[in-house]
């Protein structure tokens, strides 16, 4: 009889997530994520390349047309299932979340509880948006006219650096909401929750493309989406401490007008977020149409 | 061809606009020089008459006209909603009481035909301080959360084609929502504004709350990048809309961009021929086509092509281009010598690339700026009039068979400002007005503007709406 030994855990091999798939980087490169307290080694991460990138803007495009034309029955429903997978994974991220961010576990739960429920309230905002922000018109004339929030198209997202987990939630998941889909560069320092995010969304009945999870350094990759032209949008709240960085980006961005949420200092994410970034890539479309004039011989019915 | 029925002049009198020979630039409440001393001179397109020698500004007046706003800006925003709201509603009557003057006025100095100026653009320009007057006291109930902030110095720049009304746009949300202003005109359309300055005056607004700057780009491009103006509107082209994106990059301002467009207006096979033919020439030949979200793509069935085409010449040919001051006048003048060597320019392109040339037979006046109501067929989505704004009364005709084909042709644009659908079947309407990305959808009618239907641009086309509730949000900080 040998002796008994410990039990070798398997480690993961952490992947980028695009277009439903988990690829390595095309470039083949990673790099080591160290844990938020002491600098001990997690895992490698992949160093996604500007191809990535590119790769990641073609994934998005691509499920622009299914996503938006989704009934906001359907894509709250997604969102919402979302939360379910991700409480069924909850022990996992709090654990991931604890090394990342190098908190102890009753933290790392609270952030946890809290992205689970910033899910939720997303989900259930989907189909309420386009009365809040939209609605009709009582222009001086004999016409019909509606306004509607319509999404802006791919939105590039660089997201919060220290909260990894809630942050990135929060910055997600407001933008698919109204139909968007989005290209998201992870915290370069802790992208490991991201990561495994990726693999709930896979399994979230949410549609391959929708969300594309980068991780890397944003100086490199950041920039040629910025100036992709097929991104509509880009919101750099990742950038709030390298404003040089932010501002090179909102340049950039100005080749074919993207939309651009600029970084603000110290954002809170465990406070109510308000609709500010569900309305923030959105853009209202007006349609007219006659009415004719009935009645205007002077019957009143 | 039809022929054109003789009609006897109509002109509408000058006499009821007194333009001065001079005027200065507007700040802090006076009319005062330009600080380098420097004039330019504005011109009555239609005749090339010098109307008046205007002060030009140039950065040292920006920096004048900023402090003047920003000296001015903690009065007014603390002012009650409700008295900064009458003070709007005294501006939006005056313009009223004065419309005919400025219309006679924006004529003279656009080119444009009076039966715009007096139908279109003054009662809109009323209607626009009179919606954003009500506004001033119900920020609270505007859906951005209690006590929604002005942002400061509003640095506005505005185009040529509809100045009053661009002017209106811009300046009525802006004061309603407390903001104080330093607006630059056009350099071809500098008076209206001007006139503008005097009914504020007549209003008894607060010295410092608007100021106008006559000038070119320099005076343009110096205000949007001044670190003391918190708020940028702009109308215009696409690429200095870009360049203004650039400038304000890294800052704390906050940016509103209405810019290009290449509407498409789309015409299905059940399409009553001549109610679409109307709101086609509505679409491209308002304003001489000189409309950020014109009409310039006529996308046709194929089946109905033919038959579409034969009646829209023969309604062009009935089209009365001349005086602008002539009620019976459909088409105006071009605003300039530079756009009209655009409009020539782009049109030859056209020819060269293969498109069929057509131009309705009428008689140009031998002075002044004129381009004959034109339109392309066997036009494809590669020629360049199929996809350079033109901004003149230049039309493009393309074909398509099915819904799909012709939603993917609209949408085949780096603009995305309007569009058109014409038919019969509402389910139609709906599905393709669905599938447009495009800020403003017509269906069955086009170039329709009110100020509570907000208005501006997907793509590049810009970004922000002007009119309505969302108008608010530009000015808010919010």
């Amino acid at each position: 009889m040998s002796e008994r030994t410990e039990r070798l855990s398997v480690f993961k091999t952490y992947k980028l997530y695009v277009g439903g798939k988990f690829p390595r980087s095309e470039s083949g490169r990673v790099y080591e994520v160290t844990d938020g307290k002491n600098g001990d080694w997690l895992a490698n991460a992949p160093l996604s390349s500007r191809k990535d990138g590119r790769d990641a803007v073609v994934a998005a495009r691509k499920a622009f047309g299914g996503w938006s034309g989704a009934t906001a029955y359907n894509r709250g429903q997604v969102l919402y299932r979302v939360a379910e997978m991700l409480e069924g994974r909850r022990e996992q991220f709090v654990r991931e979340v604890a090394d990342a961010e190098g908190i102890g576990r009753s933290k790392a739960a609270a952030v946890v509880d809290a992205a689970i429920d910033r899910w939720v309230w997303y989900a259930g905002w989907t189909d309420k948006i386009a009365q809040v922000a939209g609605g009709a018109n009582p222009v001086a004339g004999p016409f019909f006219n509606l306004s509607t929030p319509e999404p802006t198209g791919v939105v590039t997202v660089l997201a919060p650096q220290e909260s990894s987990f809630l942050g990135l939630v929060s910055v997600i998941a407001p933008v698919i909401a109204s139909g968007n889909t989005v290209v998201v560069i992870a915290s370069e320092r802790a992208p490991l929750p991201a990561l495994s995010l990726g693999e709930v969304l896979a399994t979230s009945d949410l549609p391959g493309g929708v969300v594309n999870i980068l991780s890397g350094k944003a100086a490199e990759i950041a920039p040629s989406l910025a100036a992709h032209q097929d991104v509509n949008g880009i919101d750099l709240t990742g950038t709030a401490a390298d404003l040089g960085l932010a501002k090179q980006l909102e340049i950039a961005a100005a080749d074919n007008l993207k939309r651009v949420r600029r970084p603000r200092a110290a954002e809170d994410f465990t406070a109510d977020p308000g609709t500010d970034r569900l309305t923030y890539f959105l853009e209202t479309k007006t349609v007219w149409h006659p009415t004719g004039s009935l009645g205007a011989s002077g019957s009143s019915y | 061809m039809a022929s054109v029925f003789e009609y006897a002049p109509a002109p509408e009198s000058r006499a009821v606009v007194d333009i001065a020979p001079n005027y200065g630039l507007f700040i802090d409440g006076e009319f005062v020089d330009a600080a380098d001393g420097k004039v330019f001179k504005t011109v009555s397109p239609a005749t090339e008459e010098v109307l008046s020698e205007v002060a030009q500004a140039g950065e040292a007046d920006v920096e004048r006209a900023v402090r003047a706003a920003r000296k001015a800006f903690e009065k007014w925003s603390a002012l009650p909603g409700a008295e900064r709201g009458k003070y709007l509603f005294r501006i939006a009557r005056i313009i009223q009481e004065r419309s005919r003057e400025l219309a006679v006025l924006e004529t003279l100095d656009n080119g444009k035909p009076i039966k715009e100026t007096r139908d279109a653009d003054l009662p809109l320009v009323a209607a626009h301080f009179f919606y954003y007057a009500g506004w001033a006291d119900k920020l609270d109930h505007a859906g951005f959360g209690p006590g929604p902030k002005a942002l400061g110095v509003a640095g506005q720049v505005i185009p040529w084609n509809f100045p009053l009304l661009m002017l209106a746009w811009k300046i009525a949300p802006a004061l309603a929502t407390g903001n104080t202003v330093v607006l630059k005109p056009a350099e071809t359309t500098p008076l209206s504004a001007l006139f503008f300055a005097d009914i504020c005056r007549q209003a008894g607004l607060p010295k410092g709350v608007v100021n106008i700057l006559p000038g070119y780009g320099d005076a343009g491009a110096a205000l949007v990048a001044h670190p003391d103006v918190d708020k940028v509107a702009f109308t215009g082209s696409t690429a200095v809309g870009k360049e203004i994106a650039r400038t304000v990059a890294g800052t704390d301002k906050k940016l509103t961009l209405e810019l290009g467009g290449k509407g498409a207006n789309i015409v299905f096979d059940d399409a009553p021929v001549d109610q679409a033919v109307e709101g086609i020439v509505t679409g491209i030949f308002f304003n001489q086509g000189q409309v950020c979200c014109a009409g310039s793509r006529l996308l046709v069935q194929e089946s109905v092509h033919d038959e579409l085409l034969h009646s829209l010449k023969r309604r062009l040919s009935t089209l009365r281009l001349g005086d602008p001051l002539d009620k019976n006048t459909d088409i105006g003048a071009i605003n300039s010598a530079e756009q009209l060597a655009r409009i020539t320019a782009l049109a030859e392109t056209g020819e060269a690339e293969g498109a069929e040339r057509w131009t309705a037979p009428c008689e140009l006046p031998s002075s002044g700026y004129w381009f004959a109501p034109t339109l392309f067929t066997g036009v494809t989505q590669a020629h360049t009039v199929a996809r350079d704004e033109i901004f003149g009364p230049v039309l493009s005709v393309l074909t398509f068979r099915t819904p799909d084909e012709a939603v993917a042709k609209a949408n085949n644009t780096q603009y995305g400002l309007s569009a058109g659908i014409w038919t019969e079947k509402g389910s139609r309407i709906l599905a393709v007005a669905n599938k447009l990305r495009a800020g403003v959808v017509w269906a069955n009618t086009f170039n329709k503007f009110d100020p509570t239907s907000p208005f501006g641009g997907y793509k590049e086309s810009g970004f922000g709406r002007e009119g309505g509730r969302h108008g608010l949000e530009a000015y808010l900080d919010v």
